[in-house]
């Protein structure tokens, strides 16, 4: 059971909504791993645990409770429907909060642990040669971090494309707007298309491979240390 | 008139304090000395704001008290760590240059071209960090301090990671930048042969506290010292002045107030010092000069000045050789000789330790 070309729409907007995901968590993840590797509080292990929630939690409980707060009753949902006009949930917007919870801790872990793994040295040395916090962060944490961002990237953005159960429940299949490729192949296997299912999870296998492999290899030519 | 560093300082931790206030001469070398867990780094990061506690004043300048407290990256302070704390992603050149470029226009008085005569860098300038041996990684981190252009160098352990040659490639180095661009250096240690090479004044911590501190000589000669450092280095320490050499023999000959001692020969010339330290325990007292030959070169004519207290089998006296001078001999031997202080005594010395001999 041929049929035609296989549809890129799905594709690509996977691609858009791993992407987008992967840039707001860097931007939120940055800040976030470090309060927890540099604070005293005593909130850091509960937010510890939150944050490492999505490793453990079935993607469908997630998606049930993102449903309902990006919903047009849910506090998110309702919120922004009353400035913009529409619900987040079944729309691109949600699915990018969404895959921004589900993919959080496959960023901010590798973060945290480079974090961890500099410790205070680095700042402390880089003030005492007049850097201020900000400064040290951006002329010695972030070169120092390579590894840690390359991970943290790449992670984040292989996770989110695998995303399914969450999408499911939070975007539904809305072709062009929520259609992703692990809810196509799932279309595709459901109607028998099996080589189209073929064509595209052969290639996200493929391409997850490659990824993977380019980290680890990358990973041996950055060295860290700072000593 | 003497500019002082004054610093006193108060940290609570669950399982160690700090409790020390000094006031220290803002010019040489100050070595704290003391074992490990006795306080020096954690006083050294008082020091550089980077335990806020206490009160800091640095020639005439509040660095810290109750209402006042000037972060690190705004203290005129320099470091240097026991690991060189390179920046791996920056070169050489780039190195140094890190904090000279965050230093105020006005406020740079060592400029990059001074500082690589200084410490022999030309041919770094272009190398990786990782291209460096630990004692070149050493005296670029000497040097990056250094073009802070700071008030005060503080070094933590700087020599702890290198071995014997290269140490001894580095110490010259530490003495230049002290002499040649008049920078005070607090310097933290637990090696005995650095105190030795590099210090003028010596602050001995232990427990969090300050056990001694002054002058090498005076603080060396204390006999209530036994508590703070190993009985090993017990001992006083002399400076004394080359008269000459005695190549037949392979001896330098040394005077000490009019006295003479005499060591294995030195590459030192005649007129110049040189500082040697005599281990209590290498001293044997005597109330007459041994009659007939005697295979001991050294006898220095003292006296008593000081008995300690008798511990165990063993006490430490006070002698006066024209410098403070210690021995440790047995509570027996005591009781034979029937010291008391001010009595006249030859002092039998079996080995001088130079300070650049390491021990």
């Amino acid at each position: 059971m041929i049929s035609g070309a296989v549809d890129l729409g799905p594709v690509w907007l996977t691609l858009q909504l791993a992407g987008i995901t992967v840039l707001i968590l860097l931007t939120l993840g940055t800040p976030l791993a470090w309060w927890l590797v540099h604070t005293r509080s005593k909130f850091r292990v509960g937010i510890e645990a939150v944050v490492a929630l999505p490793l453990v939690l079935p993607p469908t409980v997630l998606g049930f409770y993102l449903l309902i707060l990006l919903g047009p009753n849910g506090w998110v949902g309702g919120s922004v429907e009353a400035l913009t006009g529409s619900p987040l949930s079944f729309s691109f917007a949600g699915l990018v909060f969404a895959s921004t919870l589900y993919s959080l801790p496959f960023v901010v872990q590798p973060l945290q642990s480079n974090f961890e793994s500099l410790g205070n040295a680095p700042i402390e040395t880089a003030a005492s040669l007049g850097a201020s916090r900000w400064d040290a962060f951006y002329s010695v944490i972030l070169p120092l971090s390579r590894r840690g961002y390359l991970t943290a990237t790449v992670l984040g953005f292989a996770h989110t494309l695998g995303e399914f159960g969450v999408v499911l429940m939070v975007g539904g299949n809305i072709p062009g707007k929520t259609k992703v490729i692990s809810i196509e192949i799932y279309d595709r296997v459901e109607v028998m298309e099996y080589s189209q299912a073929h064509i595209l999870s052969g290639g996200l296998l493929l391409f997850s491979f490659l990824v993977l492999l380019m980290v680890y290899s990358l990973n041996k030519k950055l060295p860290v240390n700072f000593s | 008139m003497t500019e002082l560093l004054k610093a006193a300082f108060k940290v609570d931790y669950p399982d160690f304090n700090l409790d020390v206030d000094l006031q220290l001469p803002a010019s040489g070398i100050t070595v704290v000395f003391g074992p490990s867990g006795s306080g020096k780094t954690t006083f050294l990061r008082c020091l550089a704001g980077l335990e806020k506690s206490g009160k800091m004043e640095m020639a005439g300048q509040v660095w810290q008290d109750e209402n006042i407290f000037i972060p690190l990256n705004r203290r005129a302070i320099g470091m240097v760590f026991q690991e060189s704390r390179l920046f791996p992603h920056l070169k050489v050149r780039e190195n140094l240059l890190y904090g000279y470029k965050r230093t105020p226009v006005d406020s740079r008085r060592l400029h990059l071209d001074e500082i690589v005569r200084v410490l022999s860098l030309e041919n770094l300038l272009e190398r990786k960090i990782d291209k460096l041996s630990g004692g070149e990684k050493q005296r670029v981190a000497l040097g990056r301090a250094l073009l802070t252009s700071p008030k005060l160098l503080l070094m933590d352990e700087p020599l702890a990671a290198l071995d014997t040659q290269r140490k001894n490639e580095i110490i010259p180095f530490i003495r230049k930048v002290e002499k040649e661009l008049s920078i005070p250096i607090i310097y933290v240690t637990h090696s005995m042969s650095e105190v030795l090479q590099l210090v003028d004044t010596m602050v001995i911590l232990k427990d969090g506290k300050v056990v001694n501190w002054g002058p090498v000589e005076k603080v060396f000669s204390d006999i209530n010292l036994r508590n703070a450092i190993d009985d090993e280095h017990l001992g006083a320490v002399l400076d004394t002045t080359v008269i000459e050499h005695d190549t037949e023999f392979g001896i330098t000959r040394l005077d000490l107030k009019g006295q003479e001692l005499s060591v294995p020969l030195q590459d030192i010339s005649p007129g110049q010092g040189l500082r040697v330290h005599i281990h209590s325990k290498d001293v044997s007292l005597a109330t007459q000069p041994p009659e007939g030959l005697t295979s001991v070169l050294n006898i220095l004519k003292s006296k008593v000045k000081r008995i300690g207290e008798k511990a165990g089998y063993s006490v430490d006296i006070e002698l006066d050789a024209g410098q403070p001078l210690l021995a440790t001999i047995t509570r027996k031997s005591l009781s034979n000789l029937n010291l008391k202080p001010g009595q006249p005594i030859y002092a039998s010395i079996k080995a001088i330790r130079m300070v650049h001999e390491n021990q």
